[in-house]
């Protein structure tokens, strides 16, 4: 079973959420976190397990072979992301702006554009008894996200069955990669606040998930700080809030350190337990 | 020697366009001739990536020995212009063309 | 024309509350842009009047004109975006997964596939309550942000304060490290980063930041909630001096910045301890930028 953590916006909890409900689930079963957000990835900071897996990430962009070439100018021309251009007697190929789509390589009358592998990528796998980690880490320059979420998406499933709990944590936004990140899912789990910012990225959200017609919940981190229009908004729209985590410095201080928040802070543990619960129903259901 | 300076407009006194790939105009000062042309870019708008390399394909054409800019250009466009073998002198995006000539002339631009 | 752009590579450091406390501090002399069009907040605390409103199109998409489509699934073949499923024994486009490349129209043999331009979405000009204006923009779901509507974004800013004689432009710029902050980043004169001394807050300043060092713009620090943690705050202040980063100002943590945006407030017009550091910081910024 898949579960992707998403939200709108940015630092409303996503990680701290995810790490936290795969952490506390991983002491009844398998569990298998992968940190999604290939930007940014920081769930690895809050889980410490042994390093068992370690592969660069590739995409396919077009080489050039210049023996063959006859300067035709039909890559360029073909190119809809000027990833190829012509300079005087050079063809150019700029791999953080190729889409890999292979008209340039393909459509070549001399086949002077093969296709070859591109490190796009790191991608680790770590493990911490009932629980494994997987992260990927796009390098800084590199442009395109859903590839790699893609390739991080099918390692998960090439290397844990479907009987392992599997929770993905969701680049933030509405764009392709969140878009890229969901698509698999059972059940997505909203996080937001329960503030004017996190009303307005969460309405975002909601219609993002609804156009994939995804099941989904929230959970409103941060409870008690700001006012009630999510609670509003969610009951007009029927979306059930299935669990709050409650404001409180000392959350902020402990997530500081990049540690992880139910074993010492109660009120955090008895929200990841209502959502463990939450999951583990819907899962006899699902079955 | 031909020198290309980034510009929002086509006249000496235009000011100068901080961006590089975005860049609104070319200006083109031929030392030699003591002549100026100019390339309107503006249609780069259009391109939603990519658009660094591209405006150094375009500037590559008029084989100008020095590029006069504000920011400098990103790592595609560098990959182009290291090709020509251009001098990039960046810290000029405040400035008006003229002030930007007077500056490279005094040696008080950067170079990368 | 100075512009200064707000950055933070990690989302919930206080970037926008920040920007907006700002803008208020600017007041008529500055016009704001929203470059973080993934998560447009600043209109909530802008107050903005909407005046202009024009359609924004952003890359191709295909689209098959089933009159002419010979059913020969070249389009199918060629496409690495699984983006032509059959659907009621048509080859349709998956609009949310065509990248616009293009190579299906090149191959169809009966000329069947076009491409259009995609409108993903809107930007406006509105008056804020600042008296000025600020340019934003909101994106159709699943539209991705890019270069192109940062730009487009920015350069409206910047021919808004041209006609109107401002002499500065305020960016929220977007967040991550992709295209679109780089779009951002574009002809800066100033770069404030906005961080927290929280492991993720840390780690992510410091991917940003080697892009904001490509473009060699000058850049400040702001370290939000600075006393959550001391020892990553150490942590920062040395990574700021080793880089040659204006350390701007230490924020404390502070639950008045979600007081002040739950009400439609910056920080600035709600607490005068934190309004107090906020328009230190305003100056520092204004004489690092000479104005």
């Amino acid at each position: 079973m898949k579960i992707a953590i998403a939200s709108g916006k940015g630092g409303t909890g996503k990680t701290t959420l995810s790490t936290n409900l795969a952490a506390f689930m991983s002491q009844f079963g398998q569990v298998v976190l992968a940190d999604l957000d290939v930007e940014e990835p920081n769930s690895g900071l809050f889980i410490n397990g042994e390093l068992i897996h370690q592969e660069d990430t590739y995409k396919m962009i077009p080489e050039w072979d210049k023996s063959r070439c006859e300067l035709c100018g039909n890559c360029q021309a073909v190119c809809n992301f000027n990833a190829v251009l012509q300079m005087g007697k050079t063809i150019m190929v700029f791999p953080q702006l190729c889409h890999g789509c292979y008209a340039c390589s393909e459509l070549c009358p001399t086949g002077s554009l093969p296709m070859k592998q591109k490190k796009m990528g790191e991608l680790r796998s770590f493990r911490a008894d009932n629980l494994s980690l997987v992260e990927s880490r796009l390098i800084v320059g590199e442009e395109q996200a859903v590839p790699l979420i893609r390739q991080t998406i099918d390692f998960v499933d090439t290397n844990f069955s479907e009987e392992v709990t599997q929770i993905f944590d969701a680049p933030p936004g509405t764009s392709c990669p969140v878009i890229e990140a969901t698509r698999d899912a059972d059940l997505v789990v909203l996080i937001t606040e329960p503030t004017p910012f996190g009303l307005h990225d969460l309405k975002l959200a909601v219609e993002t998930i609804r156009q994939l017609e995804k099941k989904f919940v929230v959970v409103v981190n941060r409870h008690g700080i700001g006012d009630d229009g999510v609670d509003h908004y969610c009951r007009e729209e029927n979306i059930r809030v299935i669990a709050r985590i409650p404001n409180d410095r000392k959350i902020a201080e402990t997530y500081s350190r990049g540690e992880l928040l139910y074993p010492t802070i109660p009120a955090v543990r008895s929200a990841v337990e209502t959502i463990a619960d939450y999951i583990g129903e819907f899962k006899r259901e699902l079955k | 020697m031909k020198i290309i300076f980034t510009t929002k407009g086509t006249e000496w006194d235009s000011a100068m366009d901080p961006r590089f790939g975005r860049t609104e105009f070319f200006l083109i000062y031929d030392e030699g001739t003591d002549s100026v042309e100019t390339y309107d870019n503006r249609a780069i708008e259009n391109e939603a990536h990519g658009a660094g390399p591209k405006t150094a394909q375009k500037l590559a054409e008029y084989g100008a020995e020095v590029l006069i800019t504000g920011n400098g250009p990103g790592g595609n466009a560098a990959a182009v212009l290291q090709r020509t073998g251009i001098e990039i002198l960046v810290g000029a995006g405040d400035m008006t063309v003229k002030e930007a000539h007077e500056a490279y002339k005094a040696g008080k631009l950067k170079k990368v | 024309m100075k512009e200064i752009v707000v950055i933070s590579g990690k989302g919930g450091t206080g970037k926008t509350s920040i920007t907006a406390a700002l803008a208020i501090l600017g007041g008529n002399d500055v016009i704001v842009a929203d470059c973080d069009v993934d998560a447009a907040d600043m209109h909530l605390l802008m107050e903005p009047d909407l005046e202009i409103s024009e359609d924004f199109y952003s890359g191709e998409i295909a689209h098959i004109n089933q009159d002419f489509c010979t059913q020969c699934g070249k389009c199918q073949e060629v496409c690495r975006f699984n983006a032509i499923p059959i659907i009621g024994g048509e080859y349709t486009v998956d609009s949310l997964g065509c990248e616009g490349c293009g190579y299906c129209a090149r191959v169809c043999p009966a000329d069947a596939i076009t491409n259009s331009e995609q409108n993903v979405g809107k930007w406006f000009i509105s008056g804020i309550r600042t008296g000025s204006s600020m340019v934003h923009a909101s994106l159709n779901i699943g539209a991705e942000n890019s270069g192109k509507l940062v730009a487009q974004v920015k350069s409206g800013s910047k021919a808004l304060a041209e006609r109107l004689g401002k002499n500065m432009v305020l960016v929220d710029g977007s967040p991550g490290i992709g295209c679109p902050v780089v779009s951002s980043l574009s002809g800066a004169s100033f770069v404030v980063l906005v961080t927290e001394p929280t492991v993720s807050g840390f780690h992510d300043l410091k991917r940003v930041y080697e892009l904001v060092k490509k473009f060699r713009i000058e850049a400040g620090c702001i370290v939000n909630k600075a006393d959550l943690n001391t020892e990553v705050l150490d942590g920062i202040r040395s990574f700021l001096s080793e880089e040659d980063i204006v350390l701007l100002t230490e924020i404390p943590y502070d639950e008045r910045f979600t007081e002040a945006m739950t009400n439609g407030k910056t920080i600035v017009e709600w607490d005068d301890k934190l309004a107090g550091i906020v328009r230190g910081t305003w100056e520092r910024i204004r004489e690092t930028v000479r104005l």
